[in-house]
This record gives C-alpha cells, structure tokens and sequence, in this order.
C-alpha cells in the first residue's frame, strides 16, 4: 500500500517537477489546506471554524480573534482597492486593443479570400503545365534509361576490344575482372545472336587468355609472385583447382627432373650432393613453398571454398613430393653404392650429412613428409654398407698381406735359398702390425659417422645400433672371425690338394692367431668399445668366445703345420722304401741319403719353428743321449725283440715279449693335437714320419742285407732325431718297432754287428 | 668283448659268407719263417666261447683272404710266394678239407691242434704271369661262386670258374693305363646293378668299372690326400661308397656326384685301413686303423634308414656288453658309438659276421683279432 503510495507520489512529483513546482511547499500548503478551519485553506467551513472558536477560546480571546479579523479584512479591502485602481487603465487600453484587432482582421480576410483565388489561379496553370511536360519528362527518363543500357552495351561491344587490348598489354587481372562484369549478362542473353557473338568472341579472347596464362604458367621462367597470379586468375576462369595443381606439379616437375639429370652427370660425391641439395632439394622447397602459397595456405573466398582445395592440394602435394624424393633418393643411392673406394670416408660423411642436413628443410616446410625419415633410412643404409665395405676391404687386405707374406716367403727360397727363414718372425710382425693398423684406421673411418658435428649421429641408430651391432659386430668382430675362418680354410684345402700352402705360412698364421688369442683381440675389442662408446644393448660375441675361435685356429693351423711337414718326410722315406729291392739290395755301406735329407729337413723345420715358437719342455737326458740309448737300444732290446725267432717254439715268445712292452709303453697317437711349442711340433712330425717308415717296412719283404741297411738307417736316425723330440723313448719305441717289424719282414734275419752299424753311422 | 691271440702275424680277415648259421670267420697268417695257417675261428654266441680250427696254406704268407658266397668250404687267398730272391704274389681258390669241421674242433690253447693241422685242397690258380702281382680276389657278391676278379698291378681280371672250380679261365680283363707305375691297392665288387659294376682304387683315385664292356664309368680324381687304402660298397644303397685311406679320413661318396663326398669321417689318428658296412643296418659303419683302434659310428644321416626309433636317453644307458664310454646319442645324428682300443698294434682288417649283424671281428697286425658286439642299447634302438 505504502509501495503504492509511494510510486504515486513520485509520478505526480515529477509531473510537478516538470510544471516547476515546489513539491515542499505544495505539500505544506496541501496540509494545511486540508484542514477546514485554515483560513487560507481552499477548503475552509466558517462554520467548522466558528464552532470551533467558540468551543475552544475564552470570551478574551473571542474578542481579539475578533478584532484580529476585522483588522485582516480592512487591510485585505484595501489592498484590493488599491489592486483595481492600479489595473483600470490597462483594462481600458486593452479594450482598444482588441476593437483594433476586430477591424484588422476584417482587412486580412479579404485578402485571403483574393489569396486563395490567386492560389486555384497558380493551380490551374501548374496542373496544365504539368499536362503539358508529362510527355517530355517520360521520353526523358526513357532516354536515360537508354543511355545506361547503351554505355552497358558498348561496354560489352567492346569488351572483345578492350579483352584484346588488355591481353596484349597483358593486364590479365583487368581482363579477368572486366570478364567477370560481362559474363553473367551475356550468360542471360545468350540466346540473342549478337550476345552470343559476343559471348563467344569473349569466350574466345579467355581462352586464349587462359591459354596465355598457362603458357605463362608453364614456362620456367616466370616468378613465384606472377605464378601466384597466373593461379589466381586462372582459379578465377573457373579453371579446376586439381588441374591447376597437377600442372603447377607438372611443370614443378619437369624442372626438378631436370635437376636430377643435371646431378647424374657428376662424379665426386661431395659435388654430387653439394649439387643434389643445392639444385634438387632447394627447387623442392621452393616448390613446396610456391605451391602451399598458391594453393594451400590462400584466403577461401566464394565458390572456391566449397571445393576444399587446400586438402585435394595437400594430397597432391605429398604425393609430388614423394615420387620426386624417391626418385632423388634413388640416385642418391645408386651414388652412395658407387662409393666403394674405402680410402677417405670423411667425402662420404660430409656428402651425407649434408644430404641429412639439407632434407630437415623439407620436414620443416612439409611437417607430415616421410622424406626425412627416408633420407635418414638412406644414411644408416650407406652407414651400413659402408661398414660392409669396410670389412671386405679388411679381408681384401689381409688376403692381399697374406699373399705378400707368401710371395716374401716364396721368393728369397728361390734366390739364396736360406734368408726365408730367417726373416719369419720379421714378416709376422709386420704382418700383424700392419693388420692392426689398417684395422685402426678403418675404425677412425667408421667414427666419422658419430662425430659430434654430424646432424644424423644422434640419430638412435647411430648411438647403439650402429656402435654395437654395426661396428663391434659387423666390422671388428666379423673380420677377426674372418681371420680364424680364412685360416682354417687353408688347412681344409691344402689336406686334399696336396698341401699348395706353404707351411712356413701355415707355422706363421697359427702363431698370428695365438697371438690374437693372447692380446690382440682384447686389445681391438676394447679399443672399439672405447672409441664408439658401445652400449650393450643387445647381445654381442664375447672376447673369450672369439679368443677361443682364434685358439682353435692357431690349434688347427699348428696340427696341420705337422701334417704337412710330417707328410713331406713321409713321402720321402716312403718312396724309399717303395721303389727298392729289399731281397736283393747289397750289403749297406753307408747311410742311405734318403735318411740324411730326413735329418736335414727335421733341422731345418727346427729352426724354422724356433723362430716363432719358444723351445717347449722335454724329458730330461743325459748330454750323450744319442750313444746310451742307441747301444740299449740296439745291444739289449732289440736282441730279445728278433733273436729268439729264429726257433719256432718261440715264436710265441716274440709276440708275447712284444705285447708286454707295449702294455707298459703309453699308445702313441701319431696325427694327435701339439702344444705350442717347438718340442712338441718336432714330435708330432717326427711321429708322423716314423709311423709311415713302420706301416711301409711292413708292406715290404726284406732280404738279409735289406734288414742290415734298415738297422743303419734307423740308427742313423737314432743319432739325431732324439734331440728333437720331447721324449726321446718316443723315438726309440718307433724306430725299435721299425726293425722290428723289419725282422719280422725278412727272410734271412741276420742282423748287423751294432760296431759295424756305429761304424758306417759315424762315417755318415 | 672276446679276444684271440695267433702266434704269427696277420693281416687277413674275412668272414665266411656262405655260412648264415654259425658266426665264423676265416684269418690267414703272415709269416715268412713258419708255414702259413688259415685259422677258422667260430663264436658260440650262446656260450660265448670261441673256438678255433687251423688249416695248413704252404704256398705262402697270406695277404689277402676272401671266401666264396656260394660255397662254404672254398675261399680264395692271395699270397706272397718267395723265390729265388725273387718275391710273387699269387692268387689261388682252395677248398677246405671236409674233415675240419669235425676233426679239429678244440680249444686254441691245446698245443697238439697247432702241430696236426690239415692242409687246404688247393682247386686252382689265378695266375697269370703276365699281368703281375695280385693284391686282392674278390667273390661275385651274392653270385654262384663262378665268378671272381682278382686286381693285378694295374689290371681287373675277370675269371669264369668251372662248377667245381677246379679250373680258371680269363674271360675280360681291363688295365688301368696312364703315367708311371700304377698299381690297383684296393677293390669292391658292388652288389648293385646286377653285379656289374666294380669299385677299384689306386693311389689317390677311385675308379668305377662296368664289367659289362670292362670299361672306366667314373672316376674320383684325389679322393684322398694320400693313399686310398680299402672301399665298401654300401648294402643297401646302390650309389653309396665308403672308402679310407692315408689321410686319417672315412669318406662317403654318392657316385652319381663325384665332386664331393656326401660325409667324411675324421676320427683316427692314423691311417684307415679298413672300412665295412653293416651288411643289414648300413648305418653302422667299422673301421679299422694303424692307430690300433677300431671305430663303430652311426651314419643315421646317410643311411637306407634315416628314420630311427626315438628312445629315451634311459633306454640306452644299458650297455651290457659296452665298457666304453658310449654317448648318449641323439636320434637322427651320426656320431661315434664306440671307440674299441683293445688292439695294440695296427689294426688292418675289420669284418662283420655274415650270420649275426650285430658282431663283428677286428685283426691287428700282431695277431689278435678282437670279436665285439653292437652295444644292446643300440641294437633295440635300431630294431625297435
């Protein structure tokens, strides 16, 4: 209510507010006059108020309200007295006044009556002027409108013109535009044979335009910014964007193959790359940038972006990109294989990491490409073939070392007959120390690939992969193995054919892989994983299983060194005992010659194995071996051994007296695995060859002086050969054995005087 | 293992292969001092004793023995005859007494069956003054007993017997011709292709010939680094050849592809001078060597039967008969069963029996011949 109220009050106050009344005062007087017995009040009653005097006041007061009134009315009579005398005369004035005005307007009536027949009169004439200018005012609209549609068509009549003109002046963009005016009318009116003149003429003019504009777009030498606009305008004629693109592509690639030929020309691969990145991969970027700013990265207006252009173009795009990288990729591969000149890997390192380097432009511009990756593929590619390269120019090395090593020890045989010997351990040395150098190097090569400076080697695959697998395995390892392996081959090959190996090679490469077992290995190894800092990540061949495989060469090598040599000498004595008539040979005189060349040979491959070797232990004996034994060996033993056997009720006893000794002797295995060392070659070969001496003398029947010359032979080799073995009662046991069998072998065993045979030995 | 001694040297072992009931095997002693016997050794299998009889070869010492597949009582042997400082090696076909059997059949220790022997019914000779020394007769393998070859110097002949071979007729002959002395060292006669092929070797070279026309079919240039000492034609693969030699190796050759041997054994330490097929299970292969050891491998690889019985590795720890150290083998893989080292000298000939596939005999040069038996457990692997 009070709300109400409230909201009342303010409505009127501002109605008051806008009559400039004082709401305050208004108020007071409001209250006052609401009261009947204000006598100043509108709603005041005399009779409320006199009624209420009387009730109220004192008869003293009466009389003064009284008085008080009587006062207040005198004083208001004559203030209204004095109000009318003031005012008469303003009255009287206005009276004139307006007696005034009543003739005035009488005059004025008149003239508006003559007023408004002027006025009908001006009307009149107005509307027959207008009738008369009707006509006029049409024809002139009419022939404005004319005029608009005339300055139209001679714009269109010209057009063909100004097309022509401006084609000439090759303002393209203007003709485009005014093109654009024009087409949507001669569109409308093409059914009218003139239009369609037209129309066709303009038709004409743009293709030709177009034409111009693709023949602009196509020739080479037109910048980015005109190609830009070539493309505009030409999207503009409504030319498809995918054609658009596919030519820009086409052109783009005509030049890039271009690039490409222009590379297959070069030799040097540096210049090769320099040449790819600077031609090939440069136009590539900037066809990627040319091409994005055409038709990718440009404002969508209009139609044109219904089409989705930037997608369909990016599509394209990629597409282009790839069949071009393939085909640059293809080269540089095919480049990269011509490499194979191992010398200077720093020109292949550099060319690759510029071609790296070069193609991290590309990722940059084309951020979903997998060129990059593809190029970095091709770099671990070449890494790897390189490591490939590598290793066969390692083996190719040793090969061609060994083959030095062989031509060094073949040669000075065949001039003075005694130096190649001498020069052995010469030649392993500089045999191994060379390996070991190109093996140093090569791995200073391979390094280049992780250089610090070099974009690709932070690559994962070059910090494990490559280190581990590539270089450790694939290299080091690898030819250490080819090492052992080569070497075991020529074991294999020389064994059937006839030993073309010669064995001082064999003595030499048994001692190069000992070598390699004791310290080379582990030196190479842990100088590759110090260089290349190699991360265990997957498994690698350990040193001890590669020294192991060198062991196993140097075994194998050793054990074949002997079976040549013992097979020489086999040869030897066997053909002697072979070829000769051992019923009816005279009686001996002398050491057969073949047994002194026994002696030699065993001499001479002595001192060849000394030279690598070291002396080996051997069983003591005493400073005359060769006599002590010699005399048991013949006195004693050998009398029980064939002396009985004349009778034959002991013939029972020789085998049995046999077998006994060999049940005390240890088996001798004759082809058996030897040490390392001098004295345990010499017995291997002395073994072989005393063995083939008995397998022969028993395949042969004897006469009594064949027995006798096989005594002294045997003898002979009772004098000299003990020295070289590690067991002298080795020798005795075989050679023993030999004149055994001899006897047993013989007709008529008469066996020589043991003072005669020293006779006939000593005098040799 | 049961062993055997002779008193004199020996290098000729074979066994009787018409004879499929009783293992018996024949030696023939080397000796030029005393008068050479042929000793016919039975092995009671039940029992296992062995028992020994003794016929007289007078004609000389025996280096080659060989008995006929159709007849049990003859055999052929080739021998060195000595005269006049001059040394010949024969070949004859002998018949042994029928007496022998019942007569001498004691125990080798008795002194007395040594002093009586009876001689060898000498049939005829396969001699032939002009074509030189014989090395070795080979039997038509599975033949009448009509046939043999005998390997001369450098000629294969060709001999038709009668029917009571009493005499001997040349019917072919082929020579091996080239440069310097070349001499046949060793001979095979396949049981293949109708028996008409022969296997010989010379020097370094094995040679195929067709018996047909007596003309060279193959031949395997440097087939060992050294000497080839001894072949064996295998039982039950028509093109497979085993062969040893000089260089310490077993090699294995499929003929149709000569190049390269299908397998080589390096296992001796010395040279080989024997190598036999197992005449039923070809994958048992033996082999003899002068480093007086005697080897049984398990060619699976190669072999008619490729396929043997799994069994497990329990099975086979069971070797009655075995002291060697035998591996526990992988089926399917060649390996060496057993490695047999009761020899002390020279081992030159090995033989399987021709009645019980799973014994066999090896001969070393001091006259002991050593029977020994395949270990059990790899007979029941092979027969189950």
């Amino acid at each position: 209510m009070y709300g109400n109220f409230s909201r009342k009050r303010r409505v009127h106050g501002m109605l008051k507010l806008y009559y400039g009344l004082n709401e305050e005062g208004k108020t007071v007087d409001q209250a006052e006059s609401m009261n009947p017995c204000d006598i100043n009040g509108t709603h005041f009653d005399p009779e409320v108020y006199l009624n209420k005097l009387r009730r109220e006041c004192s008869l003293g007061e009466l009389m003064d309200q009284e008085t008080c009134m009587v006062k207040q009315i005198r004083s208001l009579d004559s203030d209204m007295q004095t109000l009318v005398y003031e005012n008469y005369n303003k009255f009287i004035s206005a009276t004139d006044t307006i007696r005034k005005m009543k003739n005035d307007f009488k005059k004025m009536e008149d003239e508006m009556d003559c007023l408004s027949t002027n006025m009908a009169a001006i009307t009149e004439f107005s509307a027959h002027i207008s009738g008369t200018l009707q006509d006029q005012h049409a024809q002139i609209t009419k022939l404005s409108g004319v005029h608009t549609l005339l300055r139209k068509l001679q714009f269109l009549f010209e057009l063909p013109a100004r097309l022509n003109k401006c084609l000439e002046l090759q303002a393209y963009s203007q003709a485009v535009s005014s093109h654009r005016r024009a087409r949507c009318v001669l569109q409308q009116y093409s059914h009218m044979p003139s239009f369609r003149g037209i129309q066709d003429d303009c038709h004409a003019i743009m293709d030709k335009l177009a034409q111009e504009l693709r023949q602009k777009f196509r020739d080479g030498g037109s910048s980015a910014k005109d190609l830009s606009e070539c493309v505009e305008l030409l999207l503009q004629l409504d030319e498809p964007a995918e054609e658009l693109c596919d030519k820009f592509l086409i052109h783009a690639q005509s030049r890039l193959e271009a690039n490409l030929r222009g590379l297959e020309a070069e030799t040097d691969i540096l210049e090769f790359i320099d040449r790819g990145c600077n031609e090939f991969v440069s136009s590539l970027c900037l066809v990627i940038a040319s091409y994005q700013e055409l038709f990718v990265n440009r404002p969508q207006e209009g139609e044109l972006a219904s089409k989705n252009i930037p997608h369909m173009a990016i599509g394209k795009l990629h597409a282009f990109v790839d069949a071009m990288a393939t085909c640059y990729f293809l080269l540089v591969e095919r480049r990269i294989q011509e490499e194979k000149s191992v010398g200077d890997n720093s020109l292949l390192v550099r060319a690759l990491d510029r071609f790296h380097r070069r193609l991290q432009a590309v990722a940059k511009l084309l951020p979903g490409s997998a060129v990059p990756s593809q190029g970095t593929e091709i770099v671990v590619r070449a890494a790897r073939e390189r490591i490939k390269q590598y290793l066969a120019a390692l083996q190719r090395f040793y090969l061609d070392s060994l083959r030095d090593v062989r031509q060094a020890l073949a040669a000075p045989r065949l001039a003075t007959g005694k130096d190649a010997p001498a020069s052995l351990p010469e030649l392993l040395s500089s045999l191994s120390a060379s390996i070991l150098n190109q093996i140093k190097s090569v791995l200073a090569s391979v390094h280049l690939f992780t250089a610090k400076d070099i974009t690709f080697s932070n690559k994962p695959y070059f910090k494990g992969e490559f280190c581990s697998q590539g270089v450790r395995e694939s290299l080091v390892v690898n030819f250490i193995k080819f090492v052992c392996q080569s070497s075991r081959q020529f074991c294999e090959s020389a064994g059937d054919r006839g030993g073309s190996t010669p064995p001082a090679l064999l003595l030499l490469l048994s001692r190069l892989c000992l070598e390699y077992e004791t310290s080379t290995i582990t030196y190479i190894l842990t100088l590759t994983d110090e260089q290349f800092l190699v991360q265990h990540r997957s498994p690698v061949t350990a040193v001890a299983a590669l020294c192991g495989e060198a062991r196993e060469a140097a075994q194998k090598l050793l054990n074949h060194y002997v079976k040549v040599q013992g097979l020489i000498i086999s040869q030897m004595l066997r053909k002697s005992v072979e070829t000769r008539d051992w019923v009816n040979t005279i009686e001996p005189r002398n050491v057969r010659a073949v047994m002194k060349r026994v002696v030699e040979d065993t001499t001479s491959i002595d001192v060849q194995v000394s030279l690598l070797y070291e002396e080996g232990t051997r069983k003591a004996h005493s400073s005359d071996s060769s006599k002590r034994t010699f005399s048991v060996y013949s006195g004693s033993r050998q009398q029980t051994r064939y002396a009985p056997s004349y009778t034959p009720s002991a013939a029972m006893d020789t085998n049995f007296l046999s077998n006994i000794h060999k049940l005390f002797s240890e088996r001798i295995d004759i082809f058996s695995p030897v040490e390392f060392n001098k004295v345990s070659v010499l017995t291997g070969i002395i073994k072989i060859s005393l063995k083939t001496f008995l397998e022969c003398v028993r395949l042969r029947t004897f006469g009594r002086y064949g027995l006798q010359q096989i005594q002294v032979d045997c003898n002979y080799l009772q004098m000299y050969l003990w020295r070289f073995v590690s067991d002298e009662n080795l020798v005795h046991f075989l050679l023993d054995e030999i004149v055994g069998s001899t006897a047993h072998r013989c007709l008529d065993p008469a066996p020589m005087e043991q003072s005669v045979i020293e006779v006939i030995c000593e005098r040799g | 293992m049961y062993q055997l001694y002779f008193v004199l040297q020996a290098r000729a072992l074979t066994s009787q292969t018409a004879e499929s009931d009783a293992i018996r095997f024949l030696v023939g002693t080397q000796s030029l001092k005393f008068d050479n016997q042929i000793h016919i050794i039975d092995f009671d299998d039940e029992n296992n004793i062995i028992s020994k009889s003794v016929l007289q070869h007078q004609a000389g010492e025996i280096w080659h023995i060989s008995a006929s597949p159709a007849d049990k009582a003859v055999l052929t042997t080739c021998y060195n005859k000595t005269s006049e400082s001059r040394v010949v090696t024969c070949g004859a076909v002998w018949r042994m007494p029928p007496e022998w059997e019942s007569g001498s059949h004691e125990s080798p220790d008795d002194p007395h069956n040594s002093h009586n022997p009876q001689n060898l019914e000498l049939l005829c000779h396969l001699d032939n003054s002009s074509h030189g020394n014989a090395s070795c007769v080979l039997w038509e393998p599975m033949g009448d007993g009509k046939h043999v070859i005998s390997l001369a110097d450098n000629h294969a002949l060709l001999w038709d017997l009668t029917e009571s071979s009493t005499q001997a007729t040349i019917s072919s002959s082929a020579t091996l011709e080239g440069k310097g002395q070349l001499k046949f060292t060793a001979g095979k006669w396949s049981p293949h292709h109708n028996c008409t092929q022969l296997a010989t070797a010379n020097d370094t070279a094995i040679r195929g010939w067709d018996l047909r026309t007596m003309s060279q079919i193959y031949c395997i240039e440097n087939a060992h680094g050294q000497l080839v000492r001894d072949l064996d034609f295998n039982p039950n693969k028509q093109y497979y050849l085993a062969s040893c030699g000089d260089d310490c190796k077993v090699k294995f050759w499929d003929v149709r592809n000569i190049n390269e041997p299908v397998k080589t054994l390096e296992e001796h330490s010395h040279w080989v001078w024997s190598v036999r097929f197992n005449h039923s299970h070809d994958q048992l292969v033996l082999t003899g060597s002068s480093d007086s050891r005697v080897i049984l491998s398990n060619m699976v690889s190669i072999s008619s039967e490729p396929f043997g019985h799994l069994v497990d590795d329990d099975d086979l720890s069971d070797g009655e008969d075995n002291h060697q150290d035998e591996k526990t083998k992988e089926p399917l893989q060649d390996s060496i069963i057993s490695t047999y080292e009761e020899h002390e000298d020279s081992v030159y000939a090995v033989e399987w029996s021709s009645a019980d596939p799973w014994l066999f005999a090896s001969l070393s040069y001091d006259g002991r011949l050593v029977i020994n038996r395949v270990p059990r457990a790899l007979k029941y692997h092979i027969l189950l």
